[in-house]
Order: structure tokens, then C-alpha cells, then sequence
């Protein structure tokens, strides 16, 4: 039997590396990705506005967990064998993307009408109106909800887990098996869950009051 | 060759015509007020003009361009059309004069010392020279309709529309963006401007139309229509004092 030692720490600290790894492969892509479909949501063509509400709706109906099977084991269906990190950085992503896209939609509509009234007076284009106009403030009510959800996402990394990719909850799970301390190792785990998330929520609450309180030059 | 020529407008919002077969020209120069109940539809009219509001039936042109709702035509009809609204809608990330060279930059490809110079130029003349580096947050709501004024004026237009700019002020600041618009007035801007300021339509605008039921009522020389008003309607709008 293994003793709780620092090598089995130092294993699940670089777990802990690998989960924020994935966190950032997952937001940076579901991001961009979510970006797209906010705007999509958001268009004029009726198309455009199709595609992107099937996929969000498609998306936060089912579980995280099932899209991670379908991109691991029905990939490999059709002879495409994903590695793990791949197929968990992917399917974090898809998820990602719908939520965000939610989000970020949703900090779009609430700039005020007049201001889309105000920069077309102008004669300036969409793509300006955007670039200029709108996602400048947009972007401003979205940081807390965007910090919360990243919280949500460091967490829901866990899951991964389930195909083999060893990250930080995987980790705990090997070592506490190994050492038959479960209670040390997943007090280890969840202090260093906390340790991510913790900073992230006060930083979501204090933008948040910084919004309301006005904007700050 | 009339600034603005409206044909026989009609505008419904659902089963509601809000508009019922409006005409009215503007001269190049003249300045026209619009007057009338809330929900007469002088906001709606004014929205038309600028394609803000796409009319069902009817001809629109102004400053030389035919009224069509293709965004690229519409565009070149609001390069030469300036439009203020009552809640001023300046950019609040950016300062007074960001705000003022935005559009100049990125609708007619102005830039460097010459866009910074007129930009200064148009502030001036809203007497705000002092405020170019302030964001709106920082400035009153009088102040705040002046570089709002200011950035309309910064494209250049040939018409400016005004729909109740001082409506939301306080009376003292409602003085000081009247002064503006008669300046502008008397530099010979065309102006077509809703307004609940009786005394400025009497003494700036040339015309004045009174509007009623989504339709014009009754329309005159500013001086005549408001010493003689025709219709019983107006009469009673004029009398009772509250616009
Ligand atoms: N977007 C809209 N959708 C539905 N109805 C509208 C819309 N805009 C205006 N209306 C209706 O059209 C009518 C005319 O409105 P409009 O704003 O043109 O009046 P107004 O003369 O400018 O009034 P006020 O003096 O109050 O500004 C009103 O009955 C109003 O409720
Ligand atoms: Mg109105």
C-alpha cells in the first residue's frame, strides 16, 4: 500500500495543471464559437437565427456527460479514435459554447435599442455597429456572468474523468484508491477546486457590484 | 428642389395608422416645426424621414436621396441627414469627442489632425470646447444634447431632425440647447424639429404644421398660425396651454 506522500501530491497538483488546461482550451474555443452564435442569434436572416437557437437549445438539453460520449465513443464508431484530452476539450467546448452564447446574447440585447438607433443615424454599418457600439458595453454587463460560468466550467471538468483522462478529481481517485485515504486525498482535491474557483467568484461578485454601482473611467 | 419632400406617408404599427397620408415639404434653409398631441404621430413622421421607421406607402426624399430601405442607400441618405433624439443616446464608453469623431471616421474616412480639429471645431459651436475629454456621465443633460447636436453636425448634414430634445431637461437647461438651435437656425441649417416649445417655434421656426390624428391639421407661416389658428382643433391645443 502507497503512503500519501509527496509524490502523490506532486501527482495531483499536476493533475490540477491539466484541468486548468482543459478549462482554458474549453473557454478560449467554446468562446470563440460562442461569440459566433450570439451573433448568429442575433442577425437579421432567419437562417442564421435557425441553426444557432437548434444548436444552444440542442445543447443545454442534454447532459455535458453524453456529449462526451458521443465525441469519445461514437467517434470511434466511424473509426476516428479521439484521444482523451481531444475529446474532452471538444466536448467542454460544444458545452461551452451554448452557455456562453446564452450569456453573451443575452449582455447584447441589453444595451439599449436607441443606441443601435443612434450609430445607424450615423450611417455606420453593422459589422461597426457591433464593433464599436455595442459589444464595447455588451462586453461590460457580460464579465460577471462570464466569470461565474467559468467557475461552473473549472468544476465541470471533473467529468472528464469518465473516459480516461486523468485530471484533477481523476487523480484524487487514483491515489485514494492506491493509498486508502480517501478523506486526505479528496480534502487535497476539493482545497485545490477552491483554491481555482474561489478567487474566480469573489472576482464575479466584485464586478458585478462595480456594474451596478456605474461605470468606472 | 424642396431640403425634404413627403408624399402621402402612411404608417400602421399592427392595425393602427399612426400616419394617414402625410404631405410636407422643407425648403433648403427653412426650418419647420412640428407641433401637436402626444401621440399625434410627429415622432413616428420624423423617424420616417431618416428611415428609422419604414413607411408602408408614400414617397420619401431628403437632402437628394429617394427614401428606400436597402441598408447601403439608407446609409448615404444618413450621411447627409442628422437626427437628435429627446434621450440624447450618446455613446457612454466613450468621451465627447470620441463620440463626435466616431462617424466621420468610420462613414466618411476622416482621420488625423484635420478630423481632431473639426471635431473641436463642432464642440465649439455647442459652446462645449472645454469638454472634449469628458465621458456623458459627466456632463448634464443639457450638455450631453449639445455634443449630441455636435455630433450630428460633425457629418456634415445638410438636414437636421429633432425630435423633442429638450423634453427631458430641467427649464433652466432646456435654454441652453435652444440657443444652439437657433444659432444653426440662423446659419441657414434646414431643420425639421418636433417640438413642445411653443415660443420657439413661433419666434425660429418659418413654418409651423400642427399635427393631428396622424395626419397635418393645419400648417402656416409660424407668425400666422399661432395668431390666427384655423381649426377648432388647434385652438384648443394652442389654449390649453399644456403640450
Ligand atoms: N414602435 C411602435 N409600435 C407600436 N406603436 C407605436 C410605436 N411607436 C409609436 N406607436 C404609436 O403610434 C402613435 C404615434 O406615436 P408617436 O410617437 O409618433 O407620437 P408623438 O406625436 O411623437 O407623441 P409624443 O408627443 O408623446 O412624443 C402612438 O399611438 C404610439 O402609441
Ligand atoms: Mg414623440
Amino acid at each position: 500500500m502507497a503512503t500519501f506522500g509527496w509524490p502523490e501530491m506532486l501527482f495531483i497538483f499536476r493533475s490540477a495543471g491539466w484541468t486548468l488546461l482543459l478549462t482554458l482550451v474549453a473557454f478560449s474555443i467554446g468562446g470563440v464559437v460562442g461569440a459566433a452564435l450570439a451573433i448568429m442569434r442575433l442577425s437579421p436572416s432567419r437562417v442564421l437565427r435557425a441553426i444557432a437557437s437548434t444548436y444552444i437549445l440542442v445543447i443545454q438539453s442534454i447532459p455535458v456527460l453524453m456529449v462526451l460520449f458521443m465525441s469519445y465513443y461514437g467517434l470511434s464508431l466511424f473509426g476516428i479514435g479521439l484521444p482523451p484530452f481531444l475529446a474532452a476539450s471538444a466536448s467542454l467546448a460544444i458545452y461551452a459554447s451554448a452557455y456562453l452564447a446564452e450569456i453573451w446574447r443575452g449582455s447584447i440585447e441589453s444595451v439599449p435599442f436607441q443606441q443601435w438607433e443612434a450609430s445607424s443615424s450615423l450611417a455606420l454599418t453593422r459589422p461597426q455597429q457591433y464593433r464599436y457600439i455595442i459589444l464595447p458595453q455588451a462586453v461590460r454587463i457580460s464579465l460577471p456572468p462570464t466569470v461565474g460560468f467559468l467557475v461552473q466550467l473549472v468544476k465541470n471538468t471533473s467529468i472528464v474523468s469518465v473516459v480516461g483522462f486523468v485530471e484533477l478529481s481523476r487523480a484524487g481517485t487514483l491515489v485514494s484508491n492506491a493509498t486508502f485515504l480517501p478523506f486526505q486525498v479528496f480534502s487535497l482535491v476539493a482545497a485545490i477546486y477552491f483554491t481555482i474557483c474561489f478567487p474566480l467568484s469573489r472576482l464575479s461578485r466584485h464586478l458585478e457590484k462595480v456594474m451596478n454601482a456605474g461605470r468606472p473611467h | 428642389m424642396p431640403a425634404v419632400l413627403i408624399e402621402n406617408v402612411h404608417k400602421s404599427f399592427g392595425a393602427v395608422e399612426v400616419l394617414k397620408g402625410v404631405s410636407l415639404s422643407v425648403e433648403s434653409g427653412q426650418v419647420v416645426a412640428i407641433i401637436g398631441r402626444s401621440g399625434s404621430g410627429k415622432s413616428t413622421l420624423l423617424r420616417c424621414v431618416n428611415g428609422l421607421e419604414a413607411c408602408q406607402s408614400g414617397r420619401i426624399e431628403v437632402a437628394g436621396h429617394v427614401l428606400d430601405q436597402d441598408q447601403k442607400k439608407l446609409r448615404e441618405l444618413r450621411k447627409d441627414v442628422g437626427i437628435v433624439f429627446q434621450s440624447y443616446n450618446l455613446f457612454p464608453h466613450l468621451t465627447a469627442g470620441e463620440n463626435i469623431m466616431l462617424a466621420p471616421r468610420l462613414a466618411k474616412g476622416l482621420g488625423g489632425p484635420e478630423l481632431r480639429r473639426m471635431a473641436e471645431e463642432v464642440l465649439a459651436k455647442v459652446g462645449l470646447s472645454e469638454k472634449f475629454d469628458a465621458y456623458p456621465d459627466n456632463l448634464s443633460g443639457g450638455q450631453q444634447q449639445r455634443v449630441a447636436i455636435a455630433r450630428s453636425l460633425a457629418m456634415q448634414p445638410k438636414v437636421m431632425l429633432f425630435d423633442e430634445v429638450t423634453s427631458a431637461l430641467d427649464p433652466e437647461l432646456t435654454g441652453e440647447v435652444l440657443v444652439v438651435m437657433e444659432d444653426l437656425a440662423k446659419a441657414g441649417m434646414t431643420m425639421l424639429l418636433v417640438t413642445h416649445e411653443m415660443n420657439f417655434a413661433r419666434n425660429v421656426a418659418d413654418v409651423t404644421v400642427f399635427m393631428h390624428q396622424g395626419r397635418i391639421w393645419e400648417s402656416g407661416p409660424s407668425a400666422d398660425l399661432f395668431a390666427a389658428p384655423k381649426t377648432p382643433e388647434l385652438q384648443a391645443f394652442l389654449s390649453a396651454g399644456v403640450h
